[in-house]
């Protein structure tokens, strides 16, 4: 029998860290149903429900915990489904210490409830029981196109079916699920998961084409004025990497974290040769950056067959900003932090190997414009680091291409498509946006939150426009 | 959505042509674009450049050259069967004058993606002088069509087995010496050729346009493997490119970098040609 703990969280068991570096299978196991209804039982079932503010699309938090008391986990999933369309996603990689759970009331004098794995569990119980969400309203007769599968745009296309739209999302990959396909690893996400969660919505009418990139093979004033959508909303992320002109940038076995874990997740590198997508994977590898990103990068990278693997920040530990939670996990299968060092340059041999880095070391100086310390470059302190492969992990930027293909759809200096808070709309009359392409870099659940807004104003603007 | 191969020819016993029901792609394509297809689903995404279209019935054009297990397998495929994945337009339009006099240089596989910059240019009354060249005879590929697409067209070989015996860049310097004026060159083919004809041209100050090939993964910008130094700075081949001013391309780079996975590569092919080595065995022995 599972006691539940007043002040502590149901404990999730997990792979042990000696075996999972082996693997690329999930790290955590999920509960059974014994834990989750311990966990369950911790909710105090509060009238004000504090921890559903935290949730930026307003899953009713209190209202499935209390079916999962009542022993009705279909009910659960039906009352999540009702507001998030991917909850098997975000029950595994929202932060919820800095969302829902940081709501909760008990988090005030212990541990909050565990919702991210609570729903976890109640979508995974529905998904294995092959239950859907409840079938869409009465048809409106209306279309609508998405840019982009990642979260922003799924979640927009769910809603928008789900309200009696016609909605066909544009993929430019030949898989659907943006960065949750591409970027964040099976041990976090599996894919098949993601495809599951993302056919429950084809099956709720969403109709979705791949090898569609929009601005190129089609345009958003074509879809608007001869293919008859009668509104577009753009969710294509911030996919461009930065690189930062440091010399030896382009020496073979410098990757941008997009390109590795691409070639990882997405193409399935670690079969080489049995499936046709190379990757090289030194002995020594080392990440630069120290964000969800550069973790992942990481981890990664001792799955796939490095011996060592060193993350290099130029700030301190105070200042990463990747997941408490992913950052012990790495520190738990052995990466090495290497915190206030700056890479400056990248070595190379004489056929174009990376053959090591030159680092320097740092101090903290004064708050920057981002209000976080400055790291200063301490005179005299460079040294060499002997690795065969190196990942920038820096941060992306909105990817330029369907803004320069959409004449009148203004964006800021930064790449990021201008948008009304609210809504989405942006200066295009029928276009809306959402997600990373607004925001730049951010997470999956501000992404489906955008898409869930976007829904709604787009629900006004067409039945006000047309008619419904 | 399959894409169906409606059409193939075999241009040489290493160079296919297929025409591919592809119709998204067809209704925007222009002279320069490229895809990124996939030919099954362990497959890798490979760019291979449009050499024609046909708007109406919804058809592109592409010509592969096998140099290794992706186009091995794609050169295998029959007249019937699908491409998985094939998304495009990618890249930017080949840059196009409207006037003057512009000579295209193709060489091995490098004719197929300048036939369309050819016919364009022509179509827009440009004066079009093209040299094809291949390292001998059998291996040179669309012929009839640069033929139709050009006022004048030379044909080289490295051999001298048919036409000029010597390199395409060989010819177009006889070209330029011989007083000819010319406005602008394109030159599409190996890395080595494209920057043996900026070598060429260069002291003549003579504009130069290549079409750079490096490896890529998702033709959108999005991961960075495709960057190329030009003029010095940072360009990404399949959102900037693929083409790109020839005198300003650090080709020493691209060269490199397009190494990287040349023993992967090695090792696929030969597991591939084993395999299809005993396909062809098996097959003969069942039939
Ligand atoms: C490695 C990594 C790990 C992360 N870990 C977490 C985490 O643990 N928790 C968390 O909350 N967040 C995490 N994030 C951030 C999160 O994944 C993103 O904020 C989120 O995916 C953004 O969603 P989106 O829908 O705006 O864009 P994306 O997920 O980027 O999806 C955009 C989609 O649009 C497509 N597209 C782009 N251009 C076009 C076009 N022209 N035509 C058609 N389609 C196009 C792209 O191919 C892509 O599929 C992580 C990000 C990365 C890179
Ligand atoms: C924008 C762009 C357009 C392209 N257009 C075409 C096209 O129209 N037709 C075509 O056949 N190819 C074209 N290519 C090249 C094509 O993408 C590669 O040939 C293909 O990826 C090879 O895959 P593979 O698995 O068969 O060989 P790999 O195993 O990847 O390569 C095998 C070996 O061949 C070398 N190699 C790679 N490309 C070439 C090449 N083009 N010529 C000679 N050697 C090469 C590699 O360096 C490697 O050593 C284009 C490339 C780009 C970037
Ligand atoms: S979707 Fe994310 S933020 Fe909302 S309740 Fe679930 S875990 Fe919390
Ligand atoms: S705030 Fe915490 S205890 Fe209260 S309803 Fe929400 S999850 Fe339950
Ligand atoms: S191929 Fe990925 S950015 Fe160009």
């Amino acid at each position: 029998m599972v006691e539940s703990n007043r002040w502590k969280k149901t404990p999730m068991r997990e792979q042990s860290a000696e075996e999972r570096v082996n693997n690329f299978d999930e790290v955590p196991f999920g509960y059974s149903e014994e834990e989750a209804m311990a966990e369950a039982e911790r909710c105090l079932g509060c009238k004000v429900p504090f921890c559903e503010q935290g949730c930026p699309v307003e899953v009713p938090i209190k209202q499935f915990i209390q079916d999962l008391k009542d022993n009705d986990p279909a009910k659960a999933a039906q009352t999540i489904w009702s507001t998030n369309t991917l909850p098997a996603i975000c029950g595994r990689v929202c932060p919820q210490e800095e969302q829902c759970e940081l709501q909760c009331v008990l988090a005030k004098k212990g541990e909050p409830v565990g919702i991210g794995r609570l729903e976890r569990y109640v979508a995974d119980w529905a998904m294995e029981r092959g239950l859907d969400a409840e079938s869409p309203a009465e048809r409106k007769g209306h279309r609508v196109a998405v840019v982009g599968s990642g979260p922003a745009g799924l979640t927009a296309a769910g809603d928008l079916a789900r309200m009696g739209y016609d909605v066909t999302v544009f993929e430019a990959l030949h898989v659907p699920g943006g960065v949750l396909m591409y970027g964040i690893p099976e041990f976090r996400l599996p894919k098949a998961l993601v495809q599951e969660e993302i056919e429950n919505l084809s099956k709720a009418g969403v109709d979705i084409q791949t090898n569609v990139v929009v601005g190129t093979s089609i345009t958003v004033d074509e879809l608007l004025e001869d293919e008859g959508y009668a509104a577009v909303f753009i969710g294509s992320g911030a996919g461009l990497p930065k690189f930062l002109g440091m010399p030896g940038e382009n020496l073979l076995g410098v990757y941008s974290a997009n390109e590795y874990l691409t070639r990882l997740n997405l193409m399935k590198a670690f079969k080489f040769p049995e499936v046709d997508t190379p990757v090289k994977v030194g002995k020594r590898v080392a990440v630069i950056g120290a964000g969800n990103t550069a973790m992942d990068a990481a981890r990664t990278s001792l799955r796939a067959g490095a011996e060592e693997v060193h993350v290099v920040y130029r700030r301190s530990e105070k200042e990463m900003t990747a997941r408490v939670e992913e950052y012990h996990h790495a520190i738990e299968e052995g990466v090495q932090f290497h915190w206030l060092n700056n890479p400056v340059a990248f070595l190379g041999d004489d056929d174009g190997w990376l053959r090591g880095m030159e680092c320097i070391k740092m101090e903290l100086g004064e708050p920057d414009d981002s209000g976080r310390a400055r790291p200063v470059a301490i005179e005299g302190s460079e040294f060499e680091f002997q690795v065969e492969t190196a990942i920038l992990a820096l941060g992306t930027s909105p990817n330029p291409l369907v803004p320069s293909h959409t004449p009148g759809l203004e964006t800021e200096f930064w790449g990021g498509i201008i948008t009304d808070e609210d809504s989405g709309a942006t200066s295009r009359e029928g276009v809306f946006a959402g997600g990373d392409v607004v925001t730049g870099a951010a997470t999956v659940i501000q992404a489906m939150g955008a898409g869930k807004n976007a829904a709604n104003a787009i629900d006004r603007y067409i039945s006000e426009r047309f008619g419904s | 959505m399959m894409y169906r191969i409606v059409e193939k020819r075999d241009l040489t016993d290493v160079t296919k042509l297929f025409v591919v029901d592809a119709p998204m792609v067809a209704r925007r394509v222009q002279a320069g674009h490229f895809v990124i297809l996939r030919c099954s689903e362990e497959g890798e995404r490979i760019p291979i450049t449009v050499a024609d279209f046909d708007r109406e019935a919804g058809t592109v054009t592409v010509v592969i050259q096998e140099v290794g297990k992706t186009s091995a397998a794609i050169n295998d495929l029959a007249e019937g069967d699908s491409f998985v994945d094939f998304v495009g337009p990618l890249g930017q339009v080949a840059p196009m004058r409207e006037d003057g006099h512009v000579v295209c240089v193709g060489g091995g596989f490098g004719v197929a993606p300048v036939l369309p910059v050819a016919k364009e240019l022509r179509s827009r009354g440009v004066e079009v002088t093209s040299i094809i060249g291949a390292r001998t005879q059998d291996l040179v590929i669309l012929q009839d069509e640069m033929e139709a697409a050009s006022d004048q067209l030379y044909l080289c070989s490295d051999d001298g087995s048919c036409g000029f015996h010597g390199f395409v860049t060989q010819q177009l310097e006889e070209l330029i010496q011989s007083g000819t004026h010319i406005d602008e060159v394109v030159a599409v083919g190996p890395m080595v050729m494209m920057k043996a004809t900026a070598e060429v041209t260069e002291p003549h100050g003579l504009k130069t346009w290549v079409s750079l090939d490096p490896i890529m993964v998702d033709g959108t910008g999005m991961c960075g493997v495709c960057r190329v130094t030009v003029g010095g700075e940072l360009k990404f081949a399949c959102v900037d490119g693929p083409f790109f001013d020839a005198h300003e391309v650090d080709y020493e780079e691209a060269l490199k970098r397009n190494k990287m996975y040349q023993r992967e590569e090695r090792l696929a092919y030969d597991m591939y040609k084993e395999n299809r080595h005993e396909c062809r065995r098996g097959g003969a022995v069942s039939g």
